[in-house]
């Protein structure tokens, strides 16, 4: 089975964050960037497939030059090897044109499966996988908490707020994995020095032949107007317990009306 | 007065109500209902028009034929606005509307100005950003707990739609729909007050401390990353960067040590209160009101006497 994984370079969600000041996209040189932890669940699910059924599995990503740090750590986990769309018409891409490009790149490779995470850490914004099968004609099952595989028919279990769908559907087809579906193994010593030697092939924009004016700033289809850091809460009373905490916390609770 | 588009999530949630008094200020609300239509709340609350698109073309499979429907109505109706929920499903059917308008879609807003100007809560409740559509008309996806939903009784006149929709629309099929025990307490995502339990409450036995209070409360019940990975409560109840983002009134966090990633999804909630028996612990920084103790001890307490007062 010939499996895509994409794979997202993310500010670090554990450190600050910021946005440019020019132009209200994301900070990236100033930040530290990492893989989007999510991502890393869709390449263990894809190189469990692979140890099942056979097949290759390929890195697909879209950014900055920087990126390649977030490609070779994916490598290192196990995947053959990697495309990284990069072009610095990209900058500023919307969710909209960012779904334009990975489906044209999309058609070069002829994925059976694409795998992903559920969301990336910094937009979580979570349509990618619609738009892409959108895009393609294929199916998209999201959110899977479990996948299975048989010949080319795909059955997912995907968490709903009031419990739980099986979902099914027949390759090619996108699938997006929760953080439940399974445990990402550590790149080894030995992958990591692998990761070094695995091909990662560049695609710039003329190579997928797409305009630069239809994407990046110039072509994104939302614009962001004006940005403010949220004042940092503060923190408020402390008391310790001495045997009446419980009581002296339902007390705050009813000076705000919650009891 | 143009239409705005309001897109309902199954069973009148909530956050639908919250939707139709925001789309009150954009132009004249209709609701678009997928499946069961109870026209008579959504008129309630606004709703001039309820078109009703129903059957197993659009209940028996993922998010494709709902965005069909939609893109159609869209095109017909040339609404000001369409507005959804920012739920996975409502943000997964605002992708394809985008996708199929070639049209530009923002979520997770917490509100949305009369020209149609979003204000969006981004990195985790940290940053606050106004943007805006500059392709076709907005499409919005809007946090739950957003604005307080008001009345504002409109005709509510039901249109069933002609469900056309193709082969491709029904690629991802629902083969089982599973239910699990909810009990009465609020949806996580809607509750004005929300319980969580971390690390601390150290076995799933004694989350029961955990309902315990949020019932007492009439909240919803939460959980940490931690709590869940320990296997102490499932997975659809995870509060944080990998799970659910909450804003209520009222956010309890029960030995919640307050890990970035747990304050990237509470940490708009209006109030805050935290028992640790860790000082040092991170959510203190951000609590309106700490008990550092036992929470074994001060919850059993603290759930006797809103007992008493009751």
């Amino acid at each position: 089975m010939n499996i895509v994984v994409l794979v997202k370079q993310v500010p670090d969600s554990g450190a600050s964050r910021d946005l440019n000041a020019s132009d209200f996209t994301v900070e990236r040189a100033s930040a530290s960037n990492v893989i989007n932890e999510m991502d890393e669940y869709a390449i263990e699910e894809a190189l469990k497939i692979k140890e099942a059924h056979g097949g290759e599995v390929t890195i697909l990503t879209m950014g900055p030059a920087s990126a390649t740090e977030a490609i070779r750590k994916a490598l290192s986990m196990g995947p053959d090897k990697a495309v990284h769309v990069q072009d610095d018409a990209l900058h500023g891409s919307c969710a909209v044109t960012t779904s334009k490009v990975l489906a044209v790149a999309l058609g070069t490779l002829n994925a059976d499966l694409v795998l992903c995470g559920s969301e990336s850490t910094d937009g979580r914004v979570q349509v990618m996988p619609h738009m892409l099968a959108e895009r393609l004609g294929i199916a998209a099952l999201t959110g899977a908490r479990k996948l299975t595989v048989d010949g080319n028919q795909l059955t997912a279990e995907r968490q709903t707020d009031e419990g739980y769908e099986v979902v099914t559907a027949a390759t090619p087809a996108i699938v997006s994995v929760w953080d439940t579906i399974n445990e990402p193994r550590y790149p080894s010593f030995k992958g990591i020095m692998a990761a070094k030697k695995k091909p990662v092939q560049t695609l710039a924009l003329a190579d997928l032949g797409v305009a630069a004016g239809e994407v990046g700033t110039a072509g994104s289809t939302s614009q962001v107007l004006e940005f403010a850091a949220r004042p940092e809460r503060t923190a408020g009373q402390k008391v310790t317990d001495e045997g009446d905490g419980g009581t002296q916390l339902v007390a705050y609770l009813a000076t705000e009306k919650f009891v | 007065m143009a239409e705005v588009l309001v897109v309902v999530e199954a069973g009148v949630k909530k956050v639908t109500l919250e939707l139709l008094t925001i789309a009150r200020g954009l132009g004249s609300p209709s609701a678009v209902v997928f499946g069961e239509a109870d026209a008579a709340k959504l008129a309630e609350y606004g709703a001039e028009k309820v078109y009703v698109a129903s059957g197993d073309d659009v209940e028996g499979y993922l998010v494709a034929p709902k965005a069909t429907v939609l893109a159609s109505l869209v095109r017909e109706k040339q609404p000001a606005a369409v507005l959804l929920a920012s739920t996975q499903e409502g943000k997964e059917i605002a992708g394809r509307l985008a996708v199929k308008l070639d049209n530009g879609l923002l979520t997770d807003a917490v509100a949305v100005d009369a020209d149609g100007t979003a204000t969006q809560a981004i990195f985790a409740g940290s940053a606050t950003v106004k943007s805006k559509v500059t392709r076709g008309l907005p499409i919005v996806t809007i946090r739950p707990n957003s604005v307080t939903p008001s009345t504002a009784p409109a005709a509510g006149a039901v249109e069933q739609l002609a469900v056309a929709v193709s082969e491709a629309d029904k690629l991802a099929k629902v083969v089982e729909r599973v239910a699990e025990k909810k009990g009465s307490r609020p949806e996580l995502t809607e509750a004005s007050v929300v319980v969580s339990g971390g690390r601390g409450v150290a076995s799933a036995d004694n989350f029961k401390l955990v309902e315990e209070l949020a019932d007492l409360l009439g909240g919803a019940v939460g959980a940490s990353r931690a709590a869940v990975d320990s296997g102490f409560y499932p997975h659809q109840f995870q509060v944080g960067q990998t799970g659910k983002t909450v804003s209520p009134q009222l956010y309890v966090a029960l030995g919640i040590s307050g890990a970035i990633q747990h304050r990237a999804g509470m940490q708009t909630s209006k109030t805050i209160v935290a028992v640790n028996k860790d000082p040092e612990a991170p959510i203190f920084e951000l609590a309106d009101y700490g008990v550092v103790g036992d929470l074994f001890k001060v919850v059993p307490q603290a759930a006797e006497e809103i007992r008493k007062r009751k």
